[in-house]
């Protein structure tokens, strides 16, 4: 069972529209390289010069932060979620 | 609004129209609204602006929504209070409190969800929503039930219960999300993609919404005789409201309505609680990366780990030569209660943490008392009554006797 990527509605001209692409990866840098593989020019919106997750970009496997975790190397399993949020701002 | 040019993006600058878009579909960053500032320079006056209602809509040339039909419950021009007594316990000279406790439902949000509603109508939304830790929660379902849309509201489920009751009351949905606000946040990011008929003020029109926050600074310059103060003490949850603050000022100098060629040098310094500092503690750390937290503190108001704009809100302080502090629970009662003890103002949880803040900034030299200073209290007290009603209470409980209360109370004579 692979990994499902759930995709914001701002880059879903990159996937014909779709909400959730099925990829195979073992940690979260992976499974976005996978994404980038299968819907090109995920890599440029996701990733920043030096290939780290540019500022506004947030990604949770199973509802956490991947930066509470391992960032790009958080080790994902099958039948996991992975999520790409938007920043936004909140609050009071 | 005729001013309105379109959307640019801070980050990459491309631009966007004036629709209900939040973030670059290229990079993710936050979309700014641009405006035609020689077009409304021609157009404004401080005249002009003194005849206007009393409410932020006086100031609808420098925002992005149609004045002609806005969803209004009078926010804004709050009082701008004199603080003697409590600048005279701080060891400052002028202080001044914006008290933004006196808004239609008792905080600043009033102004941001009018701004933002008023122009999701306009873009033909017909619900309202947004992700809250109490204070928007209770202005977006007021301003809704106000205009006659349908509203859903989510916030943590262990929200204080006066914001609760006084989210539940406007008769909308109120969902309570069994997680932290962060979680709510992420939750109402991704509804928001899955429900594209719906406003999230802060999520896909939170480009307009938060230009409404920029009114706290007009006001202010306004109240103050069309003069930018030296010195603001504002609270950080997004980094949002702290950012507009200083845009406020700018733009003010942009269309002319203050005096003077230079743009105001306002230092602009930033409130946290310790227990939720990501900003406070990357700027005590000297570096641009702001690194999550997992917060933990009673100023749920403020409780924000990963704020969006932490990272303006930082460049604002820096560049203005302010400073950002936090405090701990203990110094967030005590600010409460110092404002509530010499100024007969109740500010709720956030309201404490600017005080604290101001006090430990004068205490370091860092607020100085040449300067004239504002301090923001955003947020009524009765919102957050929990958090202080540990600490007071009566002075006596008596019998109903002169003898009773004689015994029990020694009256200063």
């Amino acid at each position: 069972m692979p990994v499902t990527v759930r995709v914001p509605a701002q880059l879903r001209t990159l996937t014909e529209g779709s909400g959730e692409v099925h990829l195979d990866g073992s940690t979260v840098g992976e499974v976005l390289k996978a994404l980038d593989a299968a819907h090109p020019g995920f890599g440029s919106r996701l990733f920043d010069d030096a290939g780290g997750l540019r500022r506004f970009v947030n990604v949770f496997v199973a509802d956490e932060d991947v930066r509470f975790l391992r960032g790009l190397e958080t080790p994902v399993s099958d039948g996991q979620t992975v999520s790409i949020v938007p920043a936004v701002a909140g609050g009071s | 609004m005729p001013f309105v040019e379109g959307l640019t993006c801070r980050e990459c600058a491309r631009p966007y129209p004036a629709q209900a878009l939040h973030v670059c579909e290229f990079c993710f960053g936050p979309l700014e609204v641009a405006y035609d500032y020689a077009a409304i320079a021609a157009a404004v006056s401080r005249q002009s602006i003194a005849a206007g209602p009393h409410s932020l809509w006086r100031y609808a040339d420098l925002l992005p929504a149609d004045r002609t039909a806005p969803i209004d419950l009078g926010a804004g021009m709050t009082p701008l209070v004199r603080a003697d007594r409590l600048a005279a316990e701080l060891g400052l000279g002028e202080l001044w409190i914006k008290n933004d406790t006196l808004n239609p439902t008792g905080s600043f949000k009033d102004r941001v969800v009018s701004v933002a509603l008023t122009k999701a109508r306009e873009l033909g939304f017909k619900v309202a929503a947004c992700a809250s830790t109490g204070n928007l929660a209770n202005s977006v379902a007021a301003h809704a039930a106000r205009a006659g849309m349908e509203s859903y509201v989510f916030i943590p489920h262990d929200l204080e219960q006066g914001k609760v009751v006084t989210s539940a009351v406007y008769g909308g949905n109120l969902i309570a999300v069994e997680g932290n606000y962060d979680d709510v946040n992420r939750l109402c990011a991704e509804l928001t993609s899955e429900q594209p008929t719906w406003a999230f003020v802060n999520v896909n029109v939170r480009t307009y919404y938060a230009e409404g926050s920029k009114t706290l600074a007009f006001e202010v310059a306004e109240q103050l005789g069309w003069q930018a103060p030296d010195h603001v003490v504002v609270p950080i949850a997004s980094g949002s409201q702290l950012t507009k603050i200083a845009k406020g000022f700018r733009e003010l100098h942009k269309v002319g309505l203050l005096d003077g060629d230079e743009p105001p040098a306002v230092r602009i310094s930033g409130a946290q609680a310790e227990g939720c500092s990501p900003v406070a503690t990357a700027f005590a750390e000297g570096t641009d990366h702001i690194r999550p937290q997992k917060p933990k503190t009673i100023a749920k108001s403020l409780a924000i780990g990963n704020p969006a704009d932490g990272w303006y809100a930082l460049d604002e302080v820096r560049r203005s030569g302010g400073a950002i502090a936090s405090v701990t629970d203990d110094e967030i009662v005590a600010g409460i209660r110092l404002l509530a003890r010499t100024e007969g103002i109740f500010a709720e949880t956030a309201g404490g943490v600017t005080i604290a803040t101001l006090a430990k900034l004068a205490a370091e030299g860092k607020v100085r008392k040449d300067e004239r200073v504002v301090a923001y209290v955003t947020g009524h007290g009765l919102k957050t009554i929990e958090a202080v009603s540990p600490h007071v209470g009566p002075t006596a409980t008596i019998a109903p006797t002169l003898d009773a209360f004689n015994e029990a109370v020694e009256v200063q004579r």
